[in-house]
């Protein structure tokens, strides 16, 4: 078996997913290589190259894979395949945006946020928002599949994999970039911190998100919000959590005027302790809280900050 | 130009699912079935894009058995002109559905396709980018925006990090996220005249699709269940707990 792993990045370095994903291909068994590509990412492939588990990297960098846009990606995946059993990404919105497209051109169906690994063929994915786990077994030649990272402990980097270049250059007359905006933060990122802090609609408006800022600081969390704070405009969607926003499992959840949708649920029910504060002593939040405070946020925030 | 909209039939967004005694799948019987909500939002754009006067029509499809034809109404009702209905009681998987949506691209001849990102009973977001594949179409998924100018069209897309904005040449495929739009509710007056509106009914075969997949579903299971804990009586309770108790602080 032999499996290649699509590295993920953030502003041309490493992202932190790619540990995890390294960590799924280990639970399959086989030879391991990492994928990177992208325009200036070598600083990326090195660091690739120290992920335990890794034999080899392979490393595309050319400017028709700036942006990791779909179709050079999807056209470069099909290009290597060929030499793998299973091609995995994370779920994040790169793999979910490229890995169908290689599936698609392979003839072969792609199995999405793979939460467990039971062999090399057959796999655990959540259905249903989460309230449903299927085990499918897949008799593709080739294995597609995004991972959710949260599922997988990240592998350590101590390893020296070999950095080779790739020098397949596809052609692509049919996107462009044209900008980007990313939030600029100094804080974890969502998807892999110990410690999440989230608000809902309950907070009002977005200036009250501030209220969250001195207690992320403190706890050294990242913030996320519920998707009526992000649709209501409080805060940028980047920040939603839930089935068809971002997954956490931090140790710590703190919802703060969220009453814990389904939707919302998917979300974070895999966090290790849950708090929950609502004014609504009956919000279905509490029925997942370890800990539950009923009370005005706008009272209960400062106070947890000053005591913290 | 002409748009093409993909939508699906799934299990209502407010509705509990339970898994069938015997872990086969997840149990629909009697359960209240609606159009995916990121397909009532491909819909919605279609339609304002028609309004707008960029679009001059809107086709509907679906892949799914006999009672999807209610969803397709619904997209006609909403403003659709026109649907396609491939009708098939099997579990019809990305793939085939993409494969499907495809032969129809070659038929249509759309200006742009959209579909919504992600189905929320298979969650598994990859039909729009699947069926960009095979049609060999440039693609702009989870869009918060879509801005048709000209022949080509700029998409700002949802991404992990914020967002971003491609420009594609059209023909083109889209997939909805969440902030695309707010979709309308279908007026009475509406929903009769949909009833009139044509419905074409196809099936697999019609187009030469095998939908059969090489994966299976071996078995279907509830998650572990989250207990729910206690309720803390102050600020200093629950600092002393996840103290002293959970131990994460
Ligand atoms: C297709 C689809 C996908 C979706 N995806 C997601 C998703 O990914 N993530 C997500 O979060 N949602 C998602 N949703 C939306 C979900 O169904 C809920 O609408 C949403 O989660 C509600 O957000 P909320 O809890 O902040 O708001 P509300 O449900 O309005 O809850 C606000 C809460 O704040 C409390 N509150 C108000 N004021 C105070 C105060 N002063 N002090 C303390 N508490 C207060 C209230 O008691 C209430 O419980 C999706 C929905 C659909 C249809």
């Amino acid at each position: 078996m032999s499996i290649l792993v699509l590295a993920d990045l953030h502003e041309g370095q490493l992202a932190g997913a790619t540990a995890h994903v390294v960590a799924a291909a280990k639970a399959i068994g086989g030879d391991i290589d990492v994928l990177v590509a992208g325009e200036g990412v070598q600083a990326a492939a090195d660091a690739a190259a120290k992920l335990d588990g890794v034999s080899k990297v392979r490393v595309a960098d050319n400017a028709v894979y700036a942006h990791q846009l779909a179709e050079p990606m999807g056209a470069l995946l099909v290009e290597l395949a060929g030499d793998y059993s299973h091609v995995l990404a994370s779920a994040s919105t790169t793999g979910k945006n490229v890995l169908p497209r290689l599936a698609a051109l392979k003839d072969v169906s792609q199995l999405s946020d793979v939460i467990g690994v039971e062999s090399a063929d057959t796999f655990l994915r959540p259905i249903y928002a989460g309230n449903a786990i299927a085990t499918v077994k897949s008799d593709d030649a080739l294995k597609v599949m995004t991972v959710r990272t949260t599922a997988f402990d990240a592998v350590e980097s101590t390893g020296s994999a070999s950095v080779e270049a790739v020098e397949v250059v596809v052609e692509n007359g049919q996107s462009s970039f044209v900008k980007q905006e990313l939030a600029q933060s100094d804080r974890p990122e969502l998807g892999g911190a110990k410690v999440v802090v989230s608000g809902g609609r309950g907070m009002g408006n977005g200036e009250n998100f501030k209220l969250l800022d001195g207690i992320a600081d403190k706890l050294g969390a990242a913030i996320g919000a519920s998707r009526a704070a992000v649709d209501a405009g409080f805060v940028p969607n980047d920040m939603q959590v839930g089935q068809t926003g971002k997954i956490v499992a931090p140790e710590l959840y703190i919802a703060v005027g969220i009453s814990g949708a389904i939707q919302h649920l998917a979300g974070m029910k895999d966090s290790k302790v849950i708090v929950a504060i609502n004014k609504d002593e009956e919000a279905p939040i509490f029925q997942v809280a370890d800990y539950g405070l009923v009370g005005d946020l706008f009272e209960i925030l400062p106070e947890l900050e000053s005591k913290l | 130009m002409k748009v093409l909209v993909a939508v699906k039939r799934v299990i209502d967004y407010n509705v509990k699912i339970r898994v069938k005694a015997d872990n086969s799948d997840v149990d629909l019987t009697n359960v209240k079935m609606a159009m995916n909500p990121f397909c009532e939002i491909a819909v919605e754009e279609a339609v304002r894009l028609k309004e707008k006067g960029v679009a001059t029509e809107v086709v509907a499809v679906t892949v799914g058995p006999k009672a999807a034809q209610e969803q397709l109404r619904t997209a006609l009702a909403l403003g659709a002109d026109r649907a396609i209905h491939i009708e098939t009681d099997e579990r019809v998987e990305s793939l085939a559905v993409a494969k499907l949506l495809a032969k129809v691209v070659d038929e249509e001849q759309p200006g742009l396709v959209i579909l919504g990102k992600q189905a929320i009973d298979t969650d598994n977001n990859q039909t729009g980018q699947m069926l960009a594949a095979l049609t060999n179409l440039p693609q702009g998924t989870f869009a918060s925006e879509v801005a048709v100018d000209g022949d080509k069209v700029n998409v700002t897309r949802e991404i992990d990090g914020g967002l971003q904005t491609v420009a594609l040449s059209l023909p083109a495929i889209v997939t909805t996220d969440l902030r695309l739009n707010e979709p309308r509710y279908a007026k009475l007056p509406d929903i009769m005249k949909a009833k009139k509106k044509p419905l074409d009914a196809k099936t697999p075969a019609d187009y030469g699709v095998e939908v059969a997949s090489k994966v299976s579903l071996l078995k279907v299971e509830s998650p572990a269940e989250r207990k729910g804990g206690v309720k803390v009586a102050s600020v200093d309770e629950l600092i002393d707990k996840l103290k002293n108790e959970a131990k994460v602080l």
